[in-house]
């Protein structure tokens, strides 16, 4: 179980996160929605170690790595996925994908990681990953990459962005199969309702805050109550 | 020629040497081994020291080694290769200077280049600079080449300088002929306190010509490397130049791409780029389970494959 226990962070003495406590079970799908701005992305690049928080532990298994680099929290098997994926000059989509499996590869696990994403392989494992690749192409070779890694959580940041509608059944189908599979435990966020489907939890962050947990239905009523009561205000003023 | 000899040259060729192979070895200013053919001729300059190579237009896809060894301790070589390659042939030279000295006195390879290519002529050129030894500041290599490039011809450069080089200076000037073309990578990875100076001179005198330099380079430590370019449209021509360096520790880097269009009709374009390693890239690669210091070896590796 991955545990977040009490997290805080604050920038210029104004808080991001606050007081967040949430715990995500082996294999469970939990969904992370909310406004922009809200603290979404901060969090799971808190727990992926990319920001440390200013209070708060994260636990996996009993076990605290709040102090632990990036590289070691990979190594225990959380994996993260880019909201806006990075660009390098000179690696290409192969090695990229060798890389995310630990260097155990060979053409045939990358052509099927690539055309699990969508891509066909014969054109892309050699193509660089640099700004010549389009957002909707970069967003697949970061998830073949997630895929390639695996993990026992994998953390993923919008990974619906960049994707074009004609292929979001495509990712939405990659999310199913990675559920269904029942080998990492997965937080997603999301504003989208097909990948709400598939969520076993959804969770509402709003102004730094955990402001919801539940399943699709309850937050739901929640999401149409918000809407309704921001629809008062419009009115009113 | 002995195992240590084939061991360092293997750095510049990334193969052995074969006795029926077209090459001519150089050690210590002096021909140690040639192998040539009717196709391709390997003769010995009478005035100068080096050789002029001659390939026939009925040449296709062959190769050519030409590679020079240094391993006197002290020695200074100057060497003047003349590459002419008749019409319509297609060639590779593999060329290189490897330098091992392990004593303070500075060894040296000057290498003068001059490729005439021919018309319609296909040619790649590979160089790789290579240098070993237990102390640093003695090494060094120059080269100087002139290119001139035949109606229709092309010309691919590749040249490569990755490590134990003290000092080098380098300096290409080219000439394009109606429709020929030229490619330059170049790829230069200095460290300690080596010192790089690395320049071209393309003229793009024929109609339709087509120019494209690529230079990519990393500095590390105390090195310094500076690159000058100069691409010059004189008629109807297409030019690209483009440097890209990462910088580390306490290194200096300098770029001038310089453009000049004395033609309407001239497209040139230039981008340069120095700046150190992006820490978002060191983190990409951390969070799919490699240490900073892997990540960055990575980095390096792709930027200069």
């Amino acid at each position: 179980m991955l545990e977040l226990k009490n997290i805080n962070y604050k920038v210029d003495n104004k808080y991001i996160l606050k007081d967040i406590n949430l715990e995500i079970k082996d294999h469970e799908f939990v969904l992370i929605t909310g406004p922009n701005g809200s603290g979404k992305s901060t969090l799971v690049k808190i727990i992926m170690g990319l920001i440390k928080p200013t209070s708060g532990s994260i636990v996996i298994n009993g076990y605290d790595i709040t102090d632990k680099s990036v590289y070691e929290r990979a190594k225990m098997g959380i994996t993260f996925t880019f909201q806006t994926p990075v660009v390098f000059k000179g690696l290409t989509v192969r090695d990229l994908l060798c890389i995310s499996r630990d260097y155990y590869y060979d053409d045939y696990i990358g052509r099927e990681l690539l055309r699990k994403v969508g891509l066909c392989a014969q054109e892309y494992l050699d193509r660089e990953v640099n700004n010549s690749l389009s957002g909707g192409e970069l967003k697949r070779i970061e998830l073949a990459c997630a895929l390639g890694k695996q993990g026992n959580y994998i953390l993923f940041d919008e990974p619906e962005a960049g994707i074009d509608l004609w292929s979001f059944e495509d990712l939405t189908n990659i999310f199913k199969s990675m559920k269904k599979s029942k080998k990492s435990g997965m937080l997603v966020i999301s504003h989208q309702e097909r990948l709400f489907n598939l969520a076993d939890r959804i969770v509402i962050i709003e102004n730094g805050t955990i402001k919801e947990i539940g399943s699709k239905n309850k937050i739901s009523k929640y999401l149409k109550n918000i809407k309704c009561e921001k629809c008062m205000r419009d009115c009113n003023e | 020629m002995n195992k240590d000899d084939n061991d360092i040259l293997f750095n510049i060729l990334n193969e052995e040497i074969s006795e029926d192979s077209i090459h001519n070895i150089r050690k210590n200013g002096e021909t140690v081994s040639r192998h040539d053919s009717d196709e391709i001729s390997i003769v010995s300059k009478k005035a100068k020291q080096g050789i002029e190579i001659y390939v026939k237009s009925s040449v296709k896809n062959q190769v050519v080694q030409v590679p020079v060894l240094l391993t006197t301790e002290g020695f200074t070589d100057v060497v003047y290769n003349d590459y002419n390659v008749s019409d319509n042939a297609e060639v590779t030279i593999v060329a290189g200077c490897a330098i091992h000295n392990d004593c303070e006195i500075t060894s040296m390879h000057s290498g003068v280049h001059a490729f005439n290519i021919g018309k319609n002529a296909k040619v790649k050129y590979v160089e790789k600079h290579y240098g070993c030894g237990q102390i640093d500041s003695n090494r060094i290599i120059n080269t100087d080449t002139i290119i001139n490039l035949g109606k229709g011809s092309s010309l691919v450069i590749e040249t490569v300088q990755i490590s134990g080089v003290d000092k080098s200076t380098r300096n290409t000037i080219a000439v394009l002929e109606d429709e020929s073309t030229l490619e330059i990578t170049e790829k230069l990875m200095t460290a300690s306190n080596d010192n790089v100076l690395s320049s071209y001179k393309i003229n793009l005198n024929g109609i339709n010509t087509k120019a494209n330099l690529i230079s990519r380079s990393i500095a590390k430590n105390n090195s310094c490397q500076e690159f000058v370019s100069e691409l010059i449209g004189n008629n109807k021509s297409f030019g690209h130049i483009e440097c890209d360096a990462i910088i580390m520790d306490n290194a200096k880097v300098s770029s001038t791409p310089k453009i000049i269009a004395n033609s309407v009709d001239a497209e040139l374009t230039h981008e340069a780029a120095i700046g150190k390693i992006s820490g978002e890239q060191l983190l990409k690669l951390e969070t799919l389970g490699l240490t900073k210091e892997e990540a960055e070896a990575e980095i390096i590796k792709g930027f200069m494959k």
